[in-house]
């Protein structure tokens, strides 16, 4: 359809033991191209994914560098294990940037086809630098070793068109489409800075491009930024050994028996298979973890009409495809097919929507007073298709719809939209007008921290009160788990280091229901130990999931059953397997240490990651209105009496809400002090030159960082 | 009394492990339930009697997310 303004060709790396050896790099602001040497440093310090994302970052960026400056990148790996068959969720490709929420590197992660292709198609990671003056898409031929730059004035901008037709262009098929993935965003991704990026896969049962997102941190708001409409990839000839392992028969021999255990397990654990990650509604509503009108509770009577059977029943198409890459025997990717659109650009039509994830019911659904699958669904569609983080934005809005109800802000503001919480056709109308950049919708799109700025400054809100209720760390909003009761999710949340997404940590059942880890010193292991093991799938190329949302029959006998030792040990013989190496688990957590801590690092090189930075929203501590506290009225004066020897029977209300303020912001402040500690950091969170070299990552640069703070 | 997960519980005459479970609200399917220190397997939840001053744990197994 374009013009094509530039190409290039190049001979395809063969993979040799998970890696190619080679990466892209692109700068659209000159249209210049290169090949890069994945060095021996690079596999030893950074092992590969998000590692490899972080250094090539580190090096296009300065000090003074702004998610919006031409130099910051757009980096993406898959990793070494990334793009085996043998094994569930072995197609993650990780994403890093200076993202303009936090103005610190973000990461994200995504399933979808576009990684493992890359890697197959020569390279092992993908540097894209440089800001265009017209809308381009880049193509990477991995079969005839060609790429294409070309003018994409004329392309839809919404994704579900956009990749359609763009895997439509370059099938030579519909055999062909499926090996063509895309990255891609929506229309609203340029006018607010929660812009997430989809990774398509085509699915060739429903006909349809489908997508997973690597959503968080406003990926999608740098990608359109640069002016890039699209990536797009293509390799036809996706075999089970394409990596070139060292020892195949180990990995076959350890996929067979998960494969085994998914087979036989599945139906009596979560139900990957059935319902997917959304199975847990529920359960998180009755252990008062569902965050409910902008986490003030922990769960709602109504949760019944959005519960997981009843998008089974009446919203899901089962028994189809439903793994985001080839050998995920989980297949949790949920669809639902047909579904007839009631508003917007698109309305009367119907399409396929990708999910509905946890995070969708409980963010689009009950941290916004909505419990209607329809709604749910629409939003979910939206949200997609226009190039919108979800969780970004149902945060945001939960925030939005309290200030409303709490008469922070009022219709005057909002455009007449009456943004309280449960209104459906409100929400929706925001997605519209993010997507358009236009009224009240295009502030939505600045995320939480600058709305609250913004409300106190220009509509005369409350500062303290919008400090206490805008869920937001570090400038990221906050994941959708209510956690006012975990501590350690606290931490979990405020100290992991990109902003509070659960991917580091995920504490609250050990925590706050089995009582597994009492002392701060038990919650700084886990706030050590959990951030650090599952930093690793993101430097090989693994999805989470099937790590311990299935566990083998016999899991209980170990010692620790949390870790799912035997998962653990699948790992290290696949890495080992893949690469040729011998590492054990010690030295898997080597792994991503180093990644981790230098990731803490480049914060503070970039002006965060310190303890300043580490404090969460009152809400995530505890409660902030009287209404919340009578919610939970016996369990707070219990603590009362229990904690800090007092007698709420002669206290205020107000008193109650106080004396629990203070007591749970000094449990915090004593969390922080005990996981610096356990993490090697000052007590300013600054990684000590000390730790740094008993990992190996004493690099003159990292140590320029730190020394200055310490 | 008994304790479930380190902190005290009321016993009564007749509690099993179904029943306990029931009382506490614990419909997280992926547990594993150990009495005095002895694994439970779910199917002997509905007839494993506690007993009073019996040390329970229930290990819900989400670490997830």
């Amino acid at each position: 359809m374009g013009t094509i303004i530039k190409e290039y060709s190049y001979t395809p790396a063969k993979v040799e033991r998970g890696y190619s050896g080679k990466s892209l790099y692109i700068n659209v602001s000159d249209l210049r191209i290169e090949e890069k040497v994945i060095t021996d440093f690079m596999k030893e310090k950074f092992t590969g994914g998000k590692g490899f994302d972080l250094w090539y970052l580190w090096n296009a960026v300065t000090p003074e560098t702004r998610w919006d400056s031409p130099e910051n990148e757009i980096v993406m790996s898959v990793g070494p294990i990334g793009g085996i068959t043998q094994y569930s969720g072995t197609g993650k490709t990780l994403v890093a940037a200076i993202s303009p929420l936090t103005g610190i590197p973000i990461d994200s992660n995504a399933g979808g086809y576009f990684g493992p292709l890359l890697k197959f198609s020569g390279w092992d990671a993908f540097e894209l630098q440089g800001k265009s003056d017209k809308d381009i898409l880049i193509y990477i031929d991995g079969n005839n070793g060609l790429i294409q730059i070309e003018e994409a004035e004329d392309y839809p901008e919404d994704s579900h068109l956009l990749a359609e037709e763009l895997t439509r262009k370059y099938a030579l098929n519909e055999d062909d489409m499926v090996n063509i993935s895309v990255v891609c965003t929506g229309s609203a991704a340029k006018h607010g800075y929660m812009g997430m990026l989809n990774f398509s896969f085509y699915d060739p049962r429903r006909k349809v491009c489908r997508f997973k997102q690597a959503a968080r941190g406003g990926l999608g708001t740098i990608l359109r930024d640069k002016k890039v409409k699209a990536l797009v990839v293509k390799y036809k000839g996706v075999t089970p050994n394409l990596n070139n392992a060292a020892d195949i028969a180990t990995i076959n021999k350890v996929g067979v028996k998960y494969h085994k255990e998914m087979h036989d397990l599945d139906s009596k654990q979560n139900k990957m298979r059935q319902i997917g990650t959304a199975n847990t509604v529920m359960i998180m509503s009755q252990y008062d973890l569902l965050p409910t009108r902008n986490f003030q509770t922990g769960g709602d009577p109504e949760v019944v009409k959005i519960a997981p059977e009843i998008f089974i029943n009446e919203w899901l198409t089962q028994g189809l495809h439903d793994g985001c890459w080839y050998g995920c025997t989980m297949s949790c990717a949920k669809c639902a097919d047909h579904f007839l659109l009631t508003s917007g650009p698109y309305a009367g039509e119907r399409v396929t929507v990708d999910g509905p994830e946890y995070e969708c019911v409980a963010g689009l659904g009950a941290n916004l007073g909505i419990f209607d699958p329809q709604a749910i669904l629409e939003q979910n569609f939206y949200c997609d298709t226009y190039g919108i983080d979800l969780i970004s934005y149902a945060t945001t809005v939960a925030f939005i719809m309290e200030c409303y109800e709490r008469e922070q802000i009022g219709p005057d503001h909002t455009g007449g939209l009456e943004l309280r919480f449960g209104n459906a056709s409100a929400s929706l109308e925001l997605i519209h007008q993010m997507s358009r950049g236009e009224g009240f919708g295009k502030l939505v799109g600045l995320g939480t921290r600058n709305l609250k700025k913004i409300f106190v400054d220009e509509f005369g809100a409350d500062p303290m009160l919008l400090e206490d209720i805008g869920m937001e760390t570090k400038g990221l909003e906050y994941a959708e788990y209510s956690h006012k009761e975990s501590l350690a999710q606290q931490g979990g949340f405020a100290l992991a280091t990109k902003g509070p997404q659960h991917d580091e940590a995920w504490l609250i059942f050990m925590d706050m229901v089995n009582k597994q880890i009492p002392t701060f010193e038990d919650k700084a292991n886990a706030l050590y130990y959990f951030p650090m093991f599952r930093t690793w799938f993101g430097l090989v190329g693994l999805c989470k999931l099937p790590w311990n949302d299935i566990v083998p029959a016999d899991n209980h006998k170990t010692d620790s059953p949390a870790k799912v030792p035997e998962h653990v040990q699948n790992y290290v013989d696949i890495f080992n397997a893949v690469t040729g190496r011998n590492i054990d688990k010690d030295e898997l957590i080597l792994q991503s240490e180093r990644v981790y801590q230098f990731q803490r690092v480049f914060s503070v090189r970039m002006g965060k990651g310190e303890r300043k930075d580490d404090y969460p929203p009152y809400r995530s501590l505890g409660p902030v209105s009287p209404e919340e506290y009578l919610s939970r009225q016996e369990l707070y004066d219990k603590q009362l009496r229990d904690l800090q020897g007092l007698n709420p029977e002669t206290m205020s209300l107000n008193e109650k809400i106080a004396a629990t303020r203070r007591y749970r912001e000094d449990q915090y402040e004593q969390l922080m002090d005990a996981v610096y500690r356990r993490r090697g950091w000052t007590m300013n969170g600054i990684p000590t030159p000390e730790r740094l070299k008993e990992i190996g990552m004493d690099l003159p640069q990292l140590i320029e960082v730190v020394e200055p703070k310490l | 009394m008994i304790t479930v997960n380190t902190e005290a519980y009321p016993w009564h005459p007749g509690m099993t492990v179904r029943s306990l479970l029931d009382e506490k609200v614990f419909t997280f399917r992926h547990i594993i339930v150990r009495v005095n220190g002895e694994y439970v397997p779910e199917e002997d939840y509905e007839n494993f009697a506690v007993q009073d001053e019996d040390d329970v744990v229930v290990l819900h197994l989400m670490a997830g997310g």
